[in-house]
């Protein structure tokens, strides 16, 4: 009889590129990009953490609805999102709007997303998505089958599809990475382990010492990465992208975060179940923090080039909100029109009277 | 034309739509190699290659899943879930996702989607395989649920589903697949999906059923005969949604109605039918529509089936009662 966990747990190390002072600490796998791209990457985290601010404020204002705040995810969900290309289809969770919105959703959609307006939902021609899924997990069996579709059709392409450390005590999480292994299916998924299941710690989820070791019993790849290190995520999600298009297998990867603020502004206090001490402790490990003193050091950013993107992201949004304010409310008679193709016959009842009412 | 069991309809349903549409996929577990438990998919992976028809993990709700992600990049799944009493397993790829993709999306992205199963009462099997959930189905908005009770009907409907750009729930009577023959054109045909057949014409009471129930009630029927009662059966087909228009007009007609369904009997199909039909047409009913249904228990212990199944001595009683009215 031989115990295998202790030496297959043992193998899963933290992957790394810049330690929490921004220096390089892993040379040998330091991404391939211009000075341009990792200005770009910066540029995205400023921008999308401005965004979280701004949508928190106008959260408390009244003028948005669901909101999961985003601050501290930043390296893991723009550093993945960055090594895909315009082809990839993206399967979000609800925490996942960034990565929908650098994929080509419009900021005023996102906004519609969030104030409860089906057209939030509406993903532009050309953009690879789905919206945000609520079920925890249901987004991973779902991400097999594009994965496998887009094998089958012969792209170039993955599907890769997000979740949270919660979400891998699903069900739908086994089966989505195992389906997907079988396939030898176009998949990369990705849990940002983030800590906390809204208030349930990390260790209360799973006897498990990592979740990426989760990948080794669907017979895929699994990587721990440094979730506050964008250029780690970066890597290690291009690394992936590769390999499945390759036709090597999916892979799962671990970022370990934190989200600063709380599950959602629908009234969770995180102080009920996390204490500031180690809310400090990961503010040190900030992924803007981090990327911006690596790239001063090599003369890439300033406080100019800084300013400059909260200027934009600011005036974006103001500019975004108001369409979003301003676009037309929703009528029952929409909702019917978008159940099927063609109405059957309770619903064609039923469209003439709210169409009734609706003209009153 | 030839004669065929429902199950080989089935087959020759899939044989054609897997033909004539290279989008369409058909898999679940022991689909590929094994043709089906039931060899609904026979010989269709030889036929059509290992990149149509395959073999899944078993896993139901990865199954719901991969069929949602397939149609995402427009292909045209027919999955199958082994035993429909198995539905809770994938009961929110089916109910919470494929049947609103299309709303959620704002019209924007379907899931044209057939999930087949076999579901009924009658031949012995273990827990959880026999249940009729048909209403739960029902319940759901954005699904369309088929019940075919003939082999001409189930190859029909089952292209028409396969066809449907919207997600379709195929349900197929176990004790239907091999108890008798019917004659089935080759090639395609469809039968609208919506649409009710009256099985039986007659005029002084309307039997509104599906599934195995349309053959008790025709059995029903014949003893019915001999009393001087001539009665109508209506084969719904489709029990989401339900074809309100043709029940009416029999209703119309006889006046009086029973609803018979295998399925216990609180909510569900019979139930939905009763509360239309008296919203509907109450000045034009002699006698209260009355409900033939299992009890509202768990499904029984397979030994049992006989005495908790509705059958055609329970159709009778009630016939003779809206007439006796």
């Amino acid at each position: 009889m031989k115990h295998v966990l202790e030496s297959v747990e043992s193998q899963f190390e933290m992957f790394q590129i810049l330690n929490e002072d921004g220096e390089v600490v892993n040379k040998d796998d330091m991404p391939n990009l211009s000075d341009d791209e990792l200005k770009e990457l910066m540029r995205r985290m400023v921008y999308t953490r401005i965004l979280d601010q701004r949508s928190i404020a106008l959260n408390r204002q009244g003028r948005l609805g669901f909101y999961a705040p985003t601050a501290g995810q930043e390296a893991s969900q723009l550093g993945s999102h960055f090594a895909l290309e315009k082809d990839d289809f993206i399967l979000p969770g609800y925490r996942d709007v960034p990565q929908l919105i650098w994929h080509g959703l419009p900021l005023y959609q996102a906004f519609l997303f969030s104030k409860g307006h089906f057209h939030g939902n509406q993903m532009p021609e050309g953009v690879h998505a789905l919206p945000p899924q609520i079920i925890i997990g249901a987004q991973y069996v779902q991400a097999a089958g594009v994965g496998l579709g887009l094998k089958m059709r012969g792209k170039k392409a993955v599907a890769i599809t997000y979740t949270g450390d919660g979400g891998t005590s699903q069900g739908d999480f086994y089966e989505g990475m195992n389906f997907a292994g079988a396939y030898g299916a176009h998949n990369i998924f990705i849990v940002q382990n983030n800590g906390f299941a809204i208030s349930v710690p990390r260790e209360k989820q799973t006897a498990a010492k990592t979740l990426a070791q989760k990948a080794v019993a669907a017979g895929i790849e699994g990587l721990q990465v440094d979730g506050m290190d964008v250029l780690a995520v970066y890597a290690a999600t291009k690394h992936a992208r590769e390999r499945a298009i390759a036709g090597e297998g999916p892979m799962l990867i671990e970022t370990i975060t934190y989200r600063y603020g709380p599950h959602t502004m629908a009234g969770d206090d995180p102080t009920r179940y996390r204490s500031a001490d180690l809310d400090s402790e990961w503010e040190k490990k900030d992924p803007l923090v981090r990327f911006r003193k690596f790239l001063e050091g090599k003369n890439l950013w300033s406080e100019e080039a800084e300013n400059e993107v909260i200027d934009k992201a600011k005036e974006d949004i103001k500019e975004a909100i108001k369409k979003a304010d301003q676009y037309p409310k929703q009528k029952v008679t929409d909702f019917i029109s978008n159940m099927f193709e063609t109405l059957p016959n309770n619903l064609v009842e039923q469209m003439e009277e709210y169409k009734a009412k609706e003209s009153k | 034309m030839a004669q065929m069991t429902m199950i080989q309809a089935i087959t020759d349903a899939l044989r054609v739509e897997l033909k004539k549409d290279e989008n369409v996929l058909v898999f679940g577990e022991d689909v590929g190699q094994n043709g089906g438990v039931f060899r609904a998919t026979e010989g269709l992976q030889k036929e059509f290659g290992e990149d149509r028809v395959f073999d899944t993990p078993l896993a139901e709700s990865g199954i719901g899943g991969l069929a949602i992600g397939l149609a995402l990049q427009g292909y045209r799944p027919v999955p199958e879930i082994q035993f429909f009493g198995f539905v809770y397993e994938v009961i929110d790829s089916i109910s919470g996702q494929m049947a609103r993709m299309r709303y959620r999306s704002g019209g924007t992205q379907t899931a044209p989607i057939t999930v087949r199963s076999p579901f009924g009462g009658g031949v012995h099997t273990p827990e959880l395989h026999a249940d009729s959930l048909e209403g739960l189905m029902a319940q759901q908005p954005g699904l369309k649920v088929v019940i075919p009770s003939t082999p001409y009907d189930a190859k029909g409907l089952l292209i028409s589903a396969i066809r449907d750009n919207d997600p379709v729930i195929y349900l197929e009577h176990m004790k239907l697949y091999r108890s008798f023959r019917g004659e089935v054109p080759e090639g395609e045909y469809t039968i609208e999906i919506g649409k009710a057949d009256v099985k039986r014409e007659g005029k002084d009471v309307t039997i509104v059923t599906y599934g195995a129930m349309v053959h008790a009630s025709l059995k029903a029927a014949e003893e019915l005969e001999k009393n001087g009662i001539d009665v109508e059966v209506i084969d719904l087909r489709t029990v989401s949604p339900i074809d309100m228009e043709t029940i009416l007009e029999s209703v119309k007609k006889t006046n009086r109605v029973v609803v018979v369904q295998e399925a216990q009997r609180q909510a569900g199909i019979a139930a939905n039918v009763v509360a239309e039909i008296q919203e509907r047409a109450i000045l034009h009913l002699e006698a209260p529509v009355l409900r033939v249904t299992a009890p509202d228990t768990v499904y029984p212990f397979s030994e049992a089936e006989e005495v908790w199944l509705p059958n055609y001595n329970d159709i009778i009683e009630k016939v003779n009662t809206v007439v006796n009215f």
